[in-house]
């Protein structure tokens, strides 16, 4: 998906604290997804404003670190494959 | 470390308006087993421990769990607890205000069962006049925003509407459309010479599916429950035993899943008396079968226990007589001629154009004739 794609979590699904797992959960229809810290924290951060530009450049400067564009589109694009992430313009 | 479950299926009553002789509820729903229903407060108790321990995803299923009147009460103690609610529904006489109301409560996601493509079919197999309730409460539920799931059992009777299902589910706008072929337990075991297809009708639905799922993308996602007796390696049932899953039935009991409590070799214990917890961690429903200890040959050696745990142990009990065996329907079951003889009396009858047996409509009267039977 291009840069200036806005990634939002889908109507269907919810992103919520566990506090048995410790984890952030992705909830949708007859399924979940427990989340690793970082898929959690690029999902926060879809908050159908921020551009994927502007999502990577938030995580690379809170990081400190460089190419994490890679990884982003990995996690997004698995998600949107299922439906439960939408990229608007 | 234990396992954690992350899904309960809440069964709020075996009452239900629609008589589908493939019903999954136990044989004797009618009897007095079921008959004390849990109260409003115990479920909310339920819901409470149930979150406690790990559940995330919370199915509100029956019978038709429409008939309880404190639904919205229910759905909203389980929102307020950060679950994520369906519900599971015939959506007989189902009315908008209703759904509106249960969406205002919190609810997440709404499932509709439907037995065929068009009235007729569907309501002979219903048994129950109940295709037009069906179909408003489809868009209903898309007009207030729900993602909706379309479901079909499929069976010998429907499997040749397959494609006009799902074309259905399209035209509705469904997120989703189930076509799960019958697992014979509960009513399907009884019924299930009836009911069981043949290899050809299977062969051109399952095409029919490859097909549509081309076509239709991420549009709508065609999930297909496969026809286990058919098939070489069981399934992975429950994604295995007491792992992720529990059933509490409309009196409290305590299943491993919606079929177990016909296994009568285990001892089920009741919220009523025990703590959700100690019920998942401690009882013998739910150990007896946990891990892989208890797994005999084939199973004990074979590589594949960690992909589907030895198969169903309700299979095992309902065909071999005996829940502690390799699922029946695997190839490398001793068992495995119990399966074959019933597929291929099936093929026989239908080479010979017999005309199958008429099934029995899951409901009251014939459930407590043949809790006496047994």
């Amino acid at each position: 998906m291009g840069a200036a794609a806005v990634p939002r979590i889908a109507a269907k699904a919810r992103l919520q604290w566990d506090d048995v797992r410790k984890r952030h959960v992705l909830l949708y229809p007859e399924g979940l997804v427990i989340l690793n810290p970082t898929g959690a924290e690029i999902l926060g951060l879809c908050d159908g404003v921020r551009s994927l530009a502007a999502i990577v450049a938030t995580l690379e400067q809170r990081y400190g670190a460089t190419g994490l564009e890679p990884d982003v589109c990995t996690l997004l694009d698995g998600l949107a494959a299922k439906g439960l992430v939408l990229y608007g313009p | 470390m234990d396992p954690k479950p992350l899904w309960l299926l809440a069964e709020l009553t075996y009452k239900c308006p629609l008589q589908c002789p493939y019903c999954s509820n136990p044989l004797d729903f009618a009897g007095g087993r079921f008959k004390q229903e849990l109260k409003t407060e115990e479920w909310c108790r339920v819901f409470r421990e149930a979150k406690a321990l790990g559940v995330l995803q919370l199915g509100l299923s029956g019978g038709e769990p429409t008939l309880r009147a404190d639904l919205e009460e229910l759905v909203r103690t389980a929102h307020g607890l950060g679950l994520y609610t369906s519900l599971i529904t015939s959506a007989y006489r189902l009315t908008k205000d209703r759904l509106t109301a249960l969406q205002q409560a919190g609810l997440d996601h709404v499932q509709i069962s439907i037995q065929g493509a068009d009235a007729e079919l569907s309501d002979e197999i219903a048994g129950t006049k109940s295709y037009r309730d069906k179909i408003a409460a489809y868009h209903y539920t898309r007009e207030l925003g729900f993602p909706l799931t379309v479901n079909v059992v499929l069976h010998r009777r429907n499997l040749h509407q397959v494609e006009a299902l799902i074309r259905l589910a399209e035209s509705l706008g469904a997120e989703r459309i189930e076509l799960a072929n019958t697992q014979f337990y509960g009513w399907a075991f009884h019924n299930r010479e009836t009911l069981m297809p043949t290899k050809a009708q299977l062969e051109a639905a399952w095409a029919v599916v490859q097909r549509e799922r081309q076509r239709l993308g991420s549009r709508l996602e065609i999930v297909w429950v496969l026809p286990d007796y058919h098939e070489q390696f069981p399934k992975p049932c429950m994604g295995g035993w007491g792992r992720s899953y529990m059933t509490v039935t409309p009196a409290g009991e305590v299943w491993p899943c919606h079929a177990a409590g016909r296994i009568t070799t285990l001892r089920f214990d009741n919220v009523r008396e025990r703590s959700l917890e100690w019920i998942w961690q401690e009882s013998d429903a739910f150990t007896r079968f946990r891990g892989d200890s208890w797994m005999p040959e084939p199973c004990r050696s074979c590589p594949r226990k960690e992909v589907d745990f030895g198969g169903c142990r309700c299979q095992a009990f309902l065909v071999a007589g005996d829940a502690g065996v390799t699922d029946p329907v695997c190839s490398l079951s001793p068992r495995r001629h119990l399966i074959d003889a019933t597929i291929a009396e099936v093929e026989r009858a239908a080479a010979a154009e017999v005309t199958p047996e008429e099934w029995t409509y899951r409901a009251a009267p014939a459930s407590r004739a043949l809790a006496t039977k047994e």
